[in-house]
């Protein structure tokens, strides 16, 4: 729509009956100023929008020669006080109950209304905190106790329960902001990040964990110490172990909710020796794989 | 989300002086926390509508006291009309 006719003014009309105009729109649709009129809103975005493109010298002289158009000229979305008055965040600091002074008296019902408004705003909680707090991989498998430190100073202790997942809220009951009136505290809501571990990673409720061995291990099997977030524990890697191939630790993994344990998967690595080794090399120019079995048949076209 | 006085200052665009203003007439009347006080979304969205007063509608100081008196009015009559109807459905016992 056309700013000009939203404002209601001539395309001649000077800057300050552009003004006069957005005044006189702006006293009827303010929506602070009609605040139980949800229409309101929606005609005063598009009024102060038409102002602050025709209220701009700049812009108006480009909109006028067609290089811009009237879009994008809204003002960001905003919150205005009348979303906020009357609601539990103010607890009452702006109230003004002049306006009933002379009926309140005569009616017990409103002086009623009154005693329970009071009654709850001094017994309305305090506001949640929200914190963020990054915690180790293995804390969040194991659980643990952190210190928190507030931005506003002291500190809460704060019980990770084991199997915290990433992004998970932990609700500490009490430990938000005070009531402003005689009402109990809010709560600390404490978002959990969880830092990466050098060589553990976790879906779900299972620990992965890429496990290197030699050559004769995987080929003559052997016990393997492997870590675990709880301790190592030995592993029996079996005879003829192929590269890549997965072993399952039952329960090892982390708490489920509810009871229980997720595995740790050790996932094989084949590794040959760190530097050439001659013995190696003299074994293996003597040993030749069964002719029919050729690791690349599945390549043949 | 309590908002401290520097911040409040920064997110309303606001001066020191301007705000020690209208602390003084209590067209703010912030929480008031242990030593400092402690704004809140509300009043930010508060200070907004007097700057828009002020700024977009040209409303001379005495005026916006003026109408800052009659919206507190506006609201405490509006939640007390709420709270009447809300009173008058059948179904509902208030909870205290």
């Amino acid at each position: 729509m056309d700013p000009y006719d939203i404002l209601g003014v001539a395309r001649t009309a000077s800057a300050d009956e552009i003004q006069k105009a957005y005044r006189r729109l702006a006293k009827k649709l303010h929506p602070d100023l009609n605040p139980g009129d949800a229409a309101a809103e929606e005609r005063f975005k598009q009024v102060s929008g038409a102002y602050s493109l025709l209220s701009d010298e700049d812009k108006r002289r480009r909109f006028d020669a067609g290089e811009i158009d009237a879009s994008g000229a809204e003002r960001p979305q905003q919150q205005y006080y009348r979303d906020f008055a009357g609601r539990p965040g103010t607890d009452g600091r702006y109230e003004n109950r002049a306006g009933f002074a002379d009926f309140a008296q005569a009616d017990d019902i409103i002086a009623e209304l009154f005693r329970q408004q009071a009654e709850r705003a001094r017994r309305a909680p305090g506001a949640d905190l929200h914190y963020r707090l990054a915690v180790d991989f293995l804390d969040a498998v194991n659980g643990a106790t952190r210190r928190l430190s507030l931005p506003q100073g002291g500190s809460i202790d704060v019980t990770i329960p084991p199997g915290v997942k990433e992004g998970q809220v932990l609700r500490l009951r009490g430990k938000g902001a005070p009531s402003p009136g005689e009402g109990p505290p809010g709560d600390a809501l404490v978002e959990i990040a969880v830092n990466p571990h050098r060589f553990f990673t976790r879906q779900g409720d299972d620990i992965h964990l890429e496990l290197p061995v030699t050559i004769k291990e995987a080929v003559l099997g052997a016990r393997v110490r492997v870590p675990t977030p709880t301790g190592t524990v030995m592993l029996a890697v079996p005879k003829g172990s192929d590269n890549g191939a997965v072993l399952r630790l039952k329960g090892k993994g982390v708490a489920k909710r509810g009871g229980g344990h997720g595995d740790e998967l050790v996932r094989l690595k084949l590794m040959l020796p760190s530097e050439p080794d001659a013995e190696l090399e003299a074994f293996l120019s003597g040993w030749e794989p069964a002719p029919d079995d050729d690791p690349r048949r599945n390549l043949q076209s | 989300m309590i908002i401290s006085r520097t911040e409040f200052l920064y997110r309303a665009q606001l001066d020191q002086e301007t705000l020690d203003i209208w602390l003084e007439e209590e067209w703010l009347l912030p929480h008031q926390a242990e030593d400092a006080p402690a704004f809140s979304e509300a009043d930010l969205a508060r200070a907004q509508l007097i700057l828009e007063l002020k700024r977009d509608l040209g409303v001379n100081d005495e005026g916006v006291g003026v109408i800052l008196s009659l919206l507190d009015q506006v609201h405490s009559l509006r939640k007390v009309l709420a709270d009447v109807l809300e009173a008058k459905r059948p179904d509902t016992i208030p909870d205290d």
